[in-house]
């Protein structure tokens, strides 16, 4: 068994188990890093695939990013030894049932689906040159239309958030 | 590609963790760790993009780019939904979705 099949198993156990604990624990701060390794294993996953730069994406923008932005929240909405109650009983049961049922049923598609061995396309590697020219191109594969709608959404996304979280002027205040 | 690990077995750990999200999404009240539960399905969507990507077409990059597309709008919702719970803890002192019907004009 090669390393890279050992590494692939271990990350594989750290995302279900944190993705499991990042559910059902009662203190929201724990939940918020145990997500944090959830991502950080999912980057590991990207490395083992050879996608570098999509790794690093992963790491910067969801772990170093949006993990930070929900700790912050959590820290402004919580006291730190705030417990949650148990959940309802009607939800728990409706929660896992769905789960086991869905998981159940795509597993069995899958494990049945013939997918299609070994192809003999030559592989183009994620290199920066082949990423950049590509995410910017005009012609076949080119990703160009993409990028620049995903720059007006974060455009309007930043507006938006400033625009709600920004306070209210008291208007009975005296200026 | 690596070597002796097949397609099914990552598409088994997405499926596990995306339905783990899904049952996340619906037995929590807190409006936070339903936010969580969302990051969780969005990253098994992203872990699926980049397998089929890598093991079915290697030839391209599609797959890839459409998992930093993801990233990107799932940075973006975070954001917004962050900035609307802080709204809403500034006017109810409580984030739980029970309360958020309080919001109705």
């Amino acid at each position: 068994m090669s390393f890279n099949v050992i590494m692939f198993y271990l990350f594989s156990a750290i995302i279900l188990v944190f993705s499991l604990l990042t559910i059902t624990s009662r203190r929201i701060l724990r939940a918020a890093v145990y997500l944090l390794f959830v991502l950080i294993a999912t980057a590991g996953l990207y490395f083992l695939l050879e996608y570098q730069f999509m790794a690093a994406v992963q790491l910067t923008l969801y772990a170093g990013g949006i993990v930070v932005l929900i700790i912050f929240s959590i820290l402004l909405t919580h006291h730190i030894t705030h417990r949650f109650k148990h959940p309802d009983m009607t939800k728990l049961i409706m929660g896992a049932s769905v789960g086991l049922v869905g998981s159940a049923v795509t597993i069995y598609t899958i494990l049945t689906y013939p997918f299609p061995q070994a192809t003999t396309v030559t592989e183009l590697p994620a290199t920066m040159e082949n990423i950049g020219t590509q995410l910017l191109g005009v012609e076949k594969n080119g990703f160009v239309l993409p990028f620049e709608l995903i720059s007006i959404l974060l455009l309007a996304a930043m507006v938006a958030a400033i625009v709600i979280a920004k306070k209210e002027k008291d208007k009975n205040a005296e200026i | 590609m690596i070597e002796g690990i097949p397609i099914q077995h990552f598409l088994i750990v997405s499926t596990i963790m995306f339905f783990i999200g899904v049952a996340g999404f619906i037995m929590r009240r807190n409006l936070i760790t339903i936010l969580m539960a969302i990051e969780l399905i969005l990253n098994s969507v992203n872990i699926n993009f980049v397998i089929f990507n890598r093991y079915l077409y290697p030839d391209q990059l599609q797959g890839h780019f459409f998992a930093i597309f993801v990233v990107g709008i799932a940075a973006a919702e975070a954001s917004v939904a962050i900035a609307l719970i802080i709204n809403i803890y500034r006017k109810l002192k409580n984030i739980d979705v029970e309360n958020v019907n309080e919001l109705r004009y």
